[in-house]
């Protein structure tokens, strides 16, 4: 069982499942999508207190779900790299880098325009915003880092290292509603017991985080097979594979 | 002739103090950028003497962050330049044991300094004297954590162009809850609030960036020098 | 249905531009990503052709 796990590791292998995954990915991620906003615009009733401005949340609270995911993923996939030396690792962090960034700025936008109606400003300093956007700069931190190296190999594993030392914000991020008097609401789906949201609001959400979540993984194979042929340019496989 | 790790530990440190006071004029730099840009709050601001106050813990961090910045280049650099590092590296010592000796001395010559020096720029800012035990532990906490955060930023970014840029790119966001803490400390202090629950966060913080960031920082010179 | 639908009771300025917003970031993913991996792709047959091209 545990071999198709180890074949991961294997540039052409992930090259390949990629490249199948893709289109498929792509085509989940529509239908998810395009249920979440027919049901989420059109068939959900209006909020008791916030109105219609409620509707924000479907694409709000998944990109800022996904900006947290994506970058566990980055963290795992660098201390993975850093520890057993798999370079497909370093290529799922990198690829996983611009996407995470581009959601952590989406969930910051769209959670500007929702407070401007809802809580009057559209910023606050407040414990979770301001936990987001340093987010925001730890993807910065981690592109800018690798980036900045010569040696390409060194670079993936500088920015690996500041990944993993980064994931920290994560917890930090979901928990700051938690932890401190935030003007942002608390948890609604992602807790312990059962949501605090009506049936007929909660399935459209849940589907536009299944659609954005099939999204990245979308979007991460096409990025991933270009990481890895950028890192393995000169290997044999790859005269086939690009043909 | 074999070194003991303790005896190691304290001749990495005297090596280090003998480097800094050897050119003193290095050690003083970050102090008085600590003192310029503390001052550039109020010139720029012209701000009456409650409102100077009220901003002061905020500016007072601002600058202290900002000049330990500075002075982080200093860690590795230069023994990276002329090969003392891999020397040190390879030298049957853990590069832990170095790595938490450089940077323990690195704060005793800048972190230190500044909480030395806080209490003229506390002044400045015309912060009332009952809060400056609480500045100065609090910046002793804060300087002692940023410390280790730039030596894991260090770590990483010696000898890249420009590094010195990223370093603040890396240390910076890392650094932030230190920021709002060690301010919302001296802000309670100045306010004769309890300062007790922003100055145990601040050693929380502190406790567990001294645990962890010696192996990170490790991990960063091990990438570096490979 | 239409009207009251495009004018959001009244939040329409801050719910349409937020979904235009989403749609851009998420157009931008797929657009970048196929541009990354065509450039790769070139970079690579290139690398190869050269290559190849010194083994003669």
């Amino acid at each position: 069982m545990w071999t198709w796990f180890y074949k991961l590791a294997s540039p052409p292998y992930v090259y390949g499942v990629a490249a199948a995954f893709a289109p498929w990915l792509f085509g989940f991620a529509a239908l998810a999508i395009g249920y979440g906003l027919v049901a989420g615009l059109g068939i959900a009733p209006a909020d008791y207190q916030q109105g219609e401005a409620f509707r924000m949340i479907y694409v709000h609270v998944p990109s800022a779900l996904l900006s947290l995911t994506v970058y566990t993923v980055m963290a795992v996939a660098s201390g993975i790299a850093l520890i057993w030396r798999i370079k497909v690792g370093h290529a799922v962090a990198a690829a996983s880098a611009p996407i995470g960034a581009s959601f952590a700025i989406l969930a910051l936008i769209t959670g500007s325009l929702w407070g401007k109606p809802m809580w009057g400003t559209y910023w606050a300093w407040d414990p979770r915003l301001t936990s987001e956007l340093i987010l925001l700069f730890l993807y910065v931190g981690v592109m800018s880092l690798r980036s900045a190296f010569e040696d390409p190999l060194r670079g993936d594993r500088a920015a690996a290292l500041l990944a993993v030392v980064g994931v920290v914000n994560v917890p930090i991020v979901h928990f700051s509603v938690v932890w401190w008097n935030s003007l942002h609401q608390g948890a609604t789906i992602v807790k312990l017991g059962a949501p605090s949201m009506p049936g007929s609001m909660l399935w459209p959400l849940l589907s536009m985080w299944l659609g954005f979540m099939l999204f990245f993984g979308a979007v991460l194979c096409m990025r991933l097979q270009a990481e890895v042929l950028n890192r393995e340019r000169q290997a044999s496989w790859v005269r086939e594979a690009i043909k | 002739m074999t070194v003991g790790a303790w005896e190691a530990f304290f001749l990495v440190v005297h090596r280090e103090l003998c480097l800094s006071f050897r050119r003193p004029e290095q050690l003083f730099q970050p102090l008085v950028f600590f003192l310029i840009v503390t001052t550039l709050f109020p010139l720029g601001l012209s701000l009456q003497l409650s409102a100077l106050r009220d901003i002061a813990p905020g500016v007072l961090w601002v600058a202290a962050l900002l000049s330990s910045l500075l002075s982080l280049d200093s860690l590795f650099k230069s023994d990276a330049d002329d090969g003392t590092l891999e020397q040190l590296a390879l030298s049957g010592q853990g590069l832990t044991l170095i790595v938490v000796a450089k940077t323990c001395a690195h704060w005793l010559v800048t972190g230190l300094a500044l909480v030395i020096v806080s209490p003229i720029v506390g002044t400045a800012l015309s912060i009332p004297t009952h809060a400056f035990a609480t500045m100065m532990l609090s910046l002793a906490l804060g300087t002692l954590t940023l410390s280790w955060l730039g030596a894991i930023g260090a770590g990483l970014t010696i000898g890249l162009r420009r590094g010195n840029v990223l370093l603040s790119l890396i240390v910076l966001p890392l650094a932030t809850p230190l920021l709002i803490f060690g301010a919302a400390a001296t802000d309670r202090a100045i306010s004769e609030t309890s300062t007790a629950g922003a100055v145990y966060f601040l050693a929380a913080l502190c406790v567990f960036t001294c645990t962890l960031a010696p192996w990170a920082a490790t991990a960063a010179l091990r990438i570096t020098l490979e | 249905m239409t009207s009251d639908f495009w004018s959001m009771g009244g939040y329409a300025r801050y719910v349409w531009p937020c979904y235009g917003i989403a749609g851009a970031v998420l157009a931008w993913n797929l657009w970048a990503a196929g541009r990354y991996l065509g450039a790769a792709k070139v970079r690579a047959a290139r690398a190869l052709a050269m290559a190849s091209s010194e083994a003669r």
